[in-house]
């Protein structure tokens, strides 16, 4: 029996009038790469915010690591392990490349209060760098970087943690089929080092290569698991997403 | 025990004027998402007028009212359009919170420059008439301001409930993006909306200069007492901020009666404290976060 | 944003200081030892403020509250003697460490939601202050003021003291600062400022860092308003806690340029002197309150940024489009870069 790194148990969220989310339950398997589709308005984003903690559940529960997540909160939850990027690959354009890896490697009060940045911060940016060939960019203002680099930067900074669980949103929204690719590449190969993803795609071509298992949404619950090809099959998702 | 009462009345009668000046400045934090820091100084300002047209022209006070508001609706928009309008940049917010800090003390100077900056009031003949009933004591302005003031909040409710500018603005305070899609002019309803929170500090101070003591600096005074109602209620709830003003009108009547006046201003500070740390969100604010 | 410092930096903050160092020793007309002062002291100000207000984003409009715990401290503790003359200036340090701690729960309360209620915050807590000085009587002698016993310094020296104080503590400001930019707390504070949501998202210590730029702000401006206190001898309500030194604060950082280290400097370079000038001039002190808030809306409406972004930016973008001139003489470079598609301008 494999480990469950996520568990997520009748979780409800509501806006006003609407539930966005309705009593959604789902596990996240130890190296997996989980895929959660389905249609627009189907509440995958807002499940990733409340799972990350930018939004309070109305109620359910969610565990990490096998431990209940009381009150989740995003810094507590990065350090733990459990980091995500945003859909509109959200990075800081004030700072460098380089700068945008080293606030996200963590923060000891030594660290916090020592009088630079730590060599250790900027040897851990140099290698995270190199592996997504942002090196010689290191130095430039973040401002500067095209689209589909400022998301493979954003996915580089998340992982400055050493995280058991990436969520990834949409993370080839908006990108070329080349960066596709790339992107594709980093999570395979972050994926055989042992880091566990769950990902947000449209990109069907993408999830049926890249994923297994899928989950599928639709009205905030899933109504669909399972691997790629059951997925394609099950007459339930087609409804979904043709609708009726 | 009579003495709590005698505040209490006196405190729902300051609290609707009050409500009046909040409801301004929290419909343009609905609109344009800006803390209007002015609004104390336009309130300021619509006194000082109301005091000229009475001193110099015998206008009946209450009567001005049809002058300065007309008045200040038009230097609100004004005020939008020449210096609100043209910020830019990532902060824009910030900016704008700057600007109406920096509108509050220009105005501010152009008062002391033209009336100086000792203690006035605007005294009517009627001005110390009052009745007693049942033993408290009502003045004749106190309740005619809070009847006035309920009249003006009333038709701000008509305006907003009936009109396509209100339909405009409550679907613009609710979401601004949707409602632009749907065609709705931001620029314009942001004008119109700062003109018509100028319009209730128009009002509100024409009563406010006969209920209190003014001078051009009374305006930190107000702001205070504004903003921590228009937390307290939630920023940007219309209703919300009557209430509030209402309660805190109340609350520090009674304090001033029951310790100092000094501890008046103080209880503003404190529930303003106390409403943060336990609903940052305020009595009736929408719950809301961050852009995601 | 570079966080390095250059050895033109140093030279430069090394012969600016060197500068006004020796200016007393010096001399030069009675007049600008005074108006040097209040720079210094504004500069020392604004910068304080632009660790809170420039690094963080969080613009207080109530530090001039700080300002005056800090002059009612000195002017309490002081009132009967100063003992031998040095004595409230060895005191600044303790003053500084309680208004800092003193002023950690408010920044808790007011920054645990966005900018606009720390906005609101900090102008109340501005007017409370001042209600305070003018009501709590026994303590602050109300209306009346209250006296610091008068400095026993040399008549030909007098000054010296007070411009050395005032000296000292821009140097920590500015030290502060540059410590900031340099360390993990600028970039976590950097991070704050452009996207507050996204920083917790990877981990960054935000309520932390924005406590410890608050704190720090308000206790080295209260440190200020003690050499202040001591400096004009006499403290009234309506000026200890005057509007117009927060305003000055924040017109100084926004002109200079907000979350740099010499914007706020600069800013009181070109607006204390400027001040003093018109106040000979024009005398009335409402023209004066007209004249700021005219300058204000001006910076606002037509450099929102300050001077020296503007001029990095510019200075950027001719260096800018000088490489890429070069760059396209030569032969194109064999990229390892991964390809980019739409450029995204925010």
């Amino acid at each position: 029996m494999t480990e469950n790194v996520l568990e997520i148990d009748h979780l409800t969220k509501r806006f006003g009038g609407v539930t966005a989310v309705n009593e959604c339950s789902f596990t996240v398997q130890k190296g997996t790469i989980t895929a959660l589709i389905g249609p627009n308005g189907s509440g995958k984003t807002t499940a990733f915010n409340m799972i990350t903690g930018y939004l309070k559940a109305d109620s359910g529960q969610i565990r990490f690591d096998g431990e209940t997540i009381v009150k989740p909160r995003p810094a507590d939850l990065y350090r733990r392990g459990l980091s995500r990027t945003f859909q509109q690959a959200r990075i800081f354009p004030e700072l460098t490349v380089e700068e945008n890896l080293v606030v996200a490697a963590g923060y000891s009060w030594r660290q916090l209060f020592g009088r630079r940045v730590s060599e250790s911060d900027h040897e851990r940016a140099k290698e995270m760098l190199g592996e997504f060939r942002l090196d010689t960019l290191a130095g430039l203002p973040s401002a500067d970087l095209s689209y589909g680099q400022r998301k493979l930067l954003e996915f580089a900074a998340v992982l400055m943690s050493d995280p058991t669980l990436v969520l990834l949103d949409e993370p080839t929204a908006g990108v070329n089929p080349v960066m596709i690719d790339t992107m594709e590449q980093h999570i395979r190969d972050r994926h055989a080092a042992g880091v566990t993803f769950l990902i947000v795609e449209h990109d069907m071509q993408l999830v049926m290569r890249l994923c297994d298992p899928v989950i599928v949404l639709d009205q905030g619950a899933p109504i669909a698991f399972g691997s790629p090809e059951t997925i394609q099959s099950d007459p339930k998702v087609l409804e979904a997403y043709l609708g009726s | 025990m009579h003495s709590l009462i005698q505040a209490i009345i006196l405190g729902i009668l300051t609290g609707g004027v009050y409500a009046l000046m909040a409801s301004g400045q929290t419909l343009i934090f609905g609109i344009m998402k800006v803390v209007n820091l002015a609004q104390g100084a336009l309130v300021v300002l619509g006194a000082y007028l109301t005091y000229t047209l009475f001193t110099q022209l015998g206008i009946d006070p209450f009567l001005s009212i049809l002058i300065t508001t007309p008045l200040l609706f038009l230097v609100g928009v004004g005020v939008q359009y020449v210096l609100l309008r043209p910020l830019h940049g990532d902060d824009v917010a910030q900016l704008s919170l700057l600007v109406t800090f920096a509108i509050a003390l220009g105005v501010e100077g152009v008062l002391s420059f033209a009336y100086g900056s000792t203690l006035t009031n605007v005294q009517p003949a009627y001005a110390n008439f009052s009745w007693t009933i049942l033993g408290y004591q009502v003045s004749l302005v106190r309740f005619v301001a809070f009847l006035l003031s309920l009249v003006m909040l009333g038709l701000l409710y008509l305006i907003l409930q009936r009109t396509k500018f209100g339909r405009s603005v409550r679907a613009t305070v609710q979401n601004p993006m949707s409602a632009q899609l749907l065609g709705v002019n931001a620029n314009r309803v942001s004008a119109l909306g700062f003109g018509l929170g100028a319009a209730t500090a128009a009002a509100a101070g024409s009563v406010f200069g006969m209920l209190n003591s003014f001078n051009p600096g009374s305006h930190y005074d107000l702001i205070s007492r504004l903003l921590t109602i228009v937390v307290l209620g939630g920023l940007g709830s219309i209703g919300g901020s009557v209430v509030a003003a209402l309660v805190m009108g109340v609350a520090s009547s009674v304090v001033s009666a029951l310790a100092s006046p000094i501890w008046s201003d103080f209880t503003f500070f404190i529930v303003l404290l106390l409403v943060l740390l336990i609903r940052p969100r305020g009595l009736f604010g929408a719950r809301t976060r961050g852009a995601l | 944003m570079k966080f390095a410092t250059t050895r033109a930096g140093l030279i430069r903050a090394g012969v600016f200081f060197l500068v006004l160092l020796v200016i007393p020793i010096v001399g030069g007309p009675g007049y600008l030892l005074n108006t040097l002062i209040f720079t210094i002291m504004y500069a020392a100000l604004s910068s304080s403020w632009n660790l809170i207000g420039g690094y963080a984003g969080y613009p207080s409009l109530g530090h001039v509250a700080f300002f005056g715990i800090g002059a009612y401290a000195t002017g309490i503790i002081f009132s009967d003697s100063v003992y031998g003359g040095y004595a409230p200036f060895f005191l600044l340090p303790v003053i500084g460490l309680g208004v800092a701690f003193m002023s950690i729960p408010i920044g808790w309360v007011s920054m645990r939601t966005r900018a606009d209620v720390f906005a609101i915050v900090t102008i109340t807590l501005l007017f409370i202050t001042q209600t305070l000085a003018f009501n709590l009587k026994n303590v602050t002698g109300g209306a009346q003021g209250k006296s610091v016993a008068p400095a026993p310094f040399d008549v030909g020296t007098y000054d010296w003291p007070f411009y050395y104080a005032m000296l000292i503590l821009l140097a920590i400001a500015m030290g502060i600062s540059l410590y900031f930019r340099r360390s993990k707390i600028g970039l976590s504070l950097a991070t704050v400022r452009a996207d507050e949501d996204k920083a917790h998202g990877v981990g960054v210590r935000v309520t932390a860092v924005k406590l410890i730029a608050f704190a720090v702000s308000a206790g080295l401006v209260a440190m200020v308003g003690g050499v202040w206190a001591y400096y004009v001898g006499f403290i009234y309500p309506q000026f200890a806690v005057d509007p117009l030194i927060t305003i000055g604060m924040v017109l100084m950082a926004f002109l200079g340029g907000r979350g740099t280290l010499w914007g706020p400097v600069l800013g009181a370079f070109i607006l204390v002197p400027a001040q003093e000038y018109f106040a000979q001039a024009f005398g009335a002190s409402e023209l004066y309150l007209i004249a700021y808030a005219a300058v204000f809306l001006v910076i606002m409406l037509f450099l929102p940024r300050g001077i020296l972004p503007s001029i990095t930016e510019r200075l950027a973008r001719r260096r800018a489009s000088a490489a890429g001139a070069a760059r396209d003489g030569a032969s194109p470079t064999p990229s390892a870069l991964p390809t980019s598609e739409v450029k995204v301008v925010r």
